[in-house]
């Protein structure tokens, strides 16, 4: 009975850290997004507010906080309240079945208890990332619906075809993966990728699946809406896309899901293939320090990942022009997807010619 | 066609090498360009607290001159309001009565000395016309303002002030 409270409680704390990591995260992405992009065109960036520019996100919430809200006369009310909230929640939901880091033990009074870094160990892991993010494609539709704009309306439909497109290429690259790791759960991915060189060959997985992780990193830039493959949004030319209509926090609440969205998925790509929380020599330490700081450093190595991997978005953002969206189509149509199938057919043949346990 | 100039140049329209199509080389070609950009000098100025220094012949406002004894240099000799093309300077002259010799060089002086300076060019024909070396133009820029009046400079404006004036004779101190 008490360990039922305590297990409740113990999620509870992970859930609300986790969020609020999620937002901190999100927040200091549109900082460092602002940076990256100046010191890319040889400028300096954020500087006034705070040192560094550190308060600019709080400005800039602030901003979003106190303008005025419009809506559409014309548009569904209510459809229009509920795609913002729609989009920020199916991001934060995501977040759920990442492991942060591996378990440690507390030595209560009442013995020792193991605390694990996931919120959920469910068993289709991966598959629920899949499920939740299809989601997040209604918040794009029904904002662009609902706002009663033929242009919201027009670039929601491009951003739904974009994102349906480039799922299944998503998937399908996955699959070569999954058919190496035979499970869906994202804790046991992890553990399998422990260390990091074992047995003459690396254990992270972006080793025995560089095509794999190829058109997987292909497919979340263009599921993220980020450039190239940002036509969803394509401010310059197409007046911002589905968010046409909204103003105030709700565009807020758009623009940061896509910087939680972005957070999310490179925590996904590092846990999948980039090895989660594991590092080189981690037997080593975890021999040296005890099991709470240990956790601690992997998630600290995780996290060191995870920007390393926003870091790279941006970099390609501010680096590439975008994408026609008949070029769009056409690379994930024609070049993702036969690439998908090819890896997947080889991965095959590999696992049954050479590794055979029979 | 025969072009007009001999600066065009053909279009390549040549199909996409093998190479350019998979669109990888380019892309790293791309991101090695940006890399490159994180580590160069940055452009920018911050404004307040760093200035771009301005050139040793800037024309700026004008300033009226004073000499190491705090007198004014002017004489209303009227030379600058000839030289100036926009006709910005207007003066008055007055003679220096005695007891008066501690406030102006000369025996006459300018009572009243005005610049238009919204007629005034920034040219400095009136610092080349100066026999006495009593106006120059400094490297301050003009301020804005919404009051037309307020771009009409008095006397006082431009003259030396006396913190001016001692942080002078204190340079030529130090030189002599």
């Amino acid at each position: 009975m008490s360990i039922d409270t305590f297990l409740i409680l113990e999620k509870i704390i992970l859930v609300v850290i986790i969020i609020a990591a999620s937002m901190g995260v999100a927040a200091y992405s549109t900082w460092a997004e602002r940076k990256v992009a100046a010191v890319m065109q040889d400028r300096i960036g954020p500087l006034r507010a705070g040192p560094f520019g550190l308060l600019q996100p709080l400005a800039d919430g602030g901003k979003l906080f106190f303008k005025e809200e419009i809506v559409p006369d014309n548009s569904t009310k209510w459809l229009f309240m509920l795609a913002p909230a729609m989009f920020i929640f199916t991001s934060l939901m995501t977040s759920a079945i990442i492991p942060w880091g591996p378990d440690f033990v507390i030595n209560g009074s009442e013995g020792a208890r193991t605390v694990s870094l996931q919120v959920a160990d469910i068993n289709i892991g991966i598959l629920y990332v899949f499920g939740v993010v299809s989601i997040g494609v209604y918040g794009i539709m029904l904002g662009g619906w609902a706002s009663n704009n033929k242009f919201s309306l027009l670039s929601a439909i491009r951003a739904a075809s974009q994102a349906i497109s480039y799922e299944l290429a998503l998937g399908l690259s996955l699959i070569a993966l999954l058919m190496l790791t035979g499970t869906l759960s994202l804790r046991t991915i992890v553990e399998q990728q422990h260390g990091f060189w074992e047995g003459n060959y690396f254990t992270w997985n972006v080793f025995k699946q560089p095509l794999g992780f190829v058109i997987f990193l292909v497919c979340s830039f263009a599921e993220l809406n980020r450039a190239p493959f940002d036509m969803p949004e394509s401010e310059s030319e197409l007046n911002m896309g589905y968010h046409l209509e909204y103003s105030s926090m709700k565009l807020g609440m758009f623009l940061f899901a896509e910087y939680i969205n972005m957070f999310i998925s490179s925590a996904v790509l590092a846990t999948l293939f980039f090895g989660g929380y594991n590092f080189p020599w981690m037997d080593q330490v975890q021999a040296a320090v005890p099991s709470g700081i240990f956790s601690l450093i992997c998630v600290g190595v995780l996290m060191a990942k995870v920007v390393g991997f926003i870091l790279f978005f941006m970099f390609v953002r501010w680096t590439l022009p975008r994408f026609r969206f008949d070029q769009l189509l056409n690379l994930g149509w024609t070049k993702l997807i036969p690439l998908a199938l090819f890896n997947m057919l080889v991965t095959g043949a590999v696992i049954l010619f050479f590794f055979n346990k029979k | 066609m025969e072009s007009l100039t001999n600066r065009a140049q053909s279009v390549d329209r040549s199909p996409m090498t093998f190479a350019e199509k998979i669109y990888i080389p380019a892309l790293m070609k791309g991101l090695s360009i940006t890399l490159s950009h994180i580590f160069k000098k940055k452009a920018t100025i911050n404004y307040p607290e760093e200035t771009r220094p301005f050139s040793p012949v800037f024309r700026g406002l004008h300033v009226l001159n004073r000499d190491e004894e705090g007198r004014e240099k002017c004489t209303a000799c009227g030379l600058c309001a000839l030289a100036c093309p926009a006709e910005a300077i207007t003066m008055e002259a007055a003679e220096r009565l005695p007891g008066e010799e501690h406030l102006y060089r000369e025996e006459k002086y300018a009572a009243k000395y005005e610049i238009n300076m919204l007629r005034c060019i920034f040219c400095g024909y009136c610092e080349e016309a100066c026999p006495k070396d009593a106006i120059y133009l400094s490297e301050t820029v003009m301020p804005a303002n919404y009051q037309r009046d307020y771009f009409v400079y008095k006397k006082q404006d431009m003259l030396l002030t006396d913190e001016q004036v001692k942080q002078k004779r204190l340079k030529l101190q130090q030189k002599g």
